[in-house]
């Protein structure tokens, strides 16, 4: 039994040394859906309409000691959008907006990642949304990592942007308060 | 002919009252939900009706469905008109439009049901009652909005084939298929 536990250590020890110690892969923690892509836009200038997708996938790079090495990638599938009206969200699908049939994945790719201090950073990337592939810039927060008691190691991130519909292609339908769209990103990372 | 319109059951004659009302009401019913629900699809979303319009293209739907149903058990209660004067091509014919459009129907109905109701609220029918969510299904909204889409082309596809067939029973063949419907089966 204790030939076995020391065989393990040994095992382990030689698994984290292989790891390469600058750059760490993250899985976007959508499995247990520690992650979100929130949205609200303005309804007729009156209130926020919030929803989110609720498919997508994807994940980071990121080392602490040199986050401006960080990548993320993330991949959108638009027909999961979920405002909670199934009516609402069948218009949403339709050509009307983001024809999702036409165009079903919307995609975020990152370019640069500016380290600002105090665990904030900004995202400049590339997000193709109905089609349409535009630079964005994502304001990001670090939220906090380490251990899990499962035995994972994580590493969180909130992260803010606001698009332009017509940007993208998506016809002005909503009046001239509900131009653009604000996303609340949440994302939690399980390291690979 | 002299005809009896205050018979309420069909007789082998004619259609009585119930029938004929149920059929011209449904008649009107349908193309006009399907004028409604056709301008209601493209009205924009500071248009007035942009609310009243499905509210009212949803409670006449949850109406009518009741009022399908009601017509299918008068159909089977009832004798069926003699049809001998159709050539047994026309008598299969109109039995499969007849028995088609119950099944069409119904099929739109709950196809239109099931757009509204995947996320679990209920069709509110002129604000007096409400039907509820039966079925809670992610995309099923979609699925059900094309299947409504084709199926309300479907039927008034059918409607006006049955239209012209009645047309030319009653101008080309001077038979009385139309006027039994309109007027009811002749007095004994």
């Amino acid at each position: 039994m204790k030939l076995r536990v020391t065989y393990f250590a040994l095992i382990a020890g030689y698994l984290a040394a292989a790891a390469p110690a600058y750059a760490t892969e993250y899985v976007i923690d959508t499995k247990g859906a520690h992650a979100s892509i929130n949205f609200r836009i303005k309804h007729l200038g009156f209130s926020w309409l919030a929803g989110r997708f609720d498919t997508f996938s994807g994940g980071f790079v990121y080392d602490d000691k040199k986050p401006e090495a960080s990548t993320v990638n993330v991949e959108i599938d638009v027909a999961s959008i979920n405002s909670n009206h199934a009516e609402r969200d069948k218009h949403l699908r339709s050509a009307d907006f983001l024809d999702a049939a036409k165009f079903p994945k919307a995609t975020f790719v990152s370019k640069s990642v500016s380290p600002k201090g105090d665990g904030k950073a900004t995202i400049a990337g590339d997000l193709t949304l109905r089609g349409v592939t535009k630079p964005v810039i994502i304001e990001a927060q670090f939220i906090g990592g380490g251990d899990d008691p499962w035995g994972g190691f994580r590493q969180g991130f909130e992260g803010s942007t606001t698009l332009t519909l017509a940007d993208f292609g998506i016809p002005d339908k909503l009046g001239p308060a509900s131009k653009t769209v604000e996303l609340a990103l949440h994302v939690e990372g399980v390291k690979k | 002919m002299l005809r009896a319109r205050n018979v309420i059951k069909d007789t082998s004659a004619g259609y009585g009252a119930v029938s004929r009302w149920l059929h011209w009401l449904m008649a009107i019913a349908i193309f006009a939900m399907f004028a409604l629900g056709w301008w209601m699809v493209e009205l924009t979303y500071y248009s007035p009706y942009y609310t009243s319009a499905p509210n009212l293209h949803r409670s006449v739907g949850i109406v009518l469905t009741a009022v399908l149903v009601l017509r299918f058990f008068w159909r089977i209660a009832n004798v069926k008109p003699d049809d001998a004067e159709l050539s047994p091509f026309e008598r299969r014919a109109s039995h499969w439009v007849h028995w088609g459009f119950y099944a069409l129907l119904l099929a739109l109905m709950i196809s239109g049901y099931l757009i509204s109701t995947p996320d679990g609220r209920p069709i509110e029918v002129f604000g007096l009652f409400n039907v509820p969510s039966l079925i809670q299904q992610k995309g099923l909204a979609d699925t059900a909005g094309w299947i409504h889409w084709g199926l309300a082309y479907f039927v008034i596809a059918l409607a006006i084939i049955h239209s012209a067939a009645a047309l030319k029973h009653h101008f080309a063949d001077h038979s009385s298929i139309l006027t039994r419907m309109w007027s009811g089966p002749p007095s004994t």
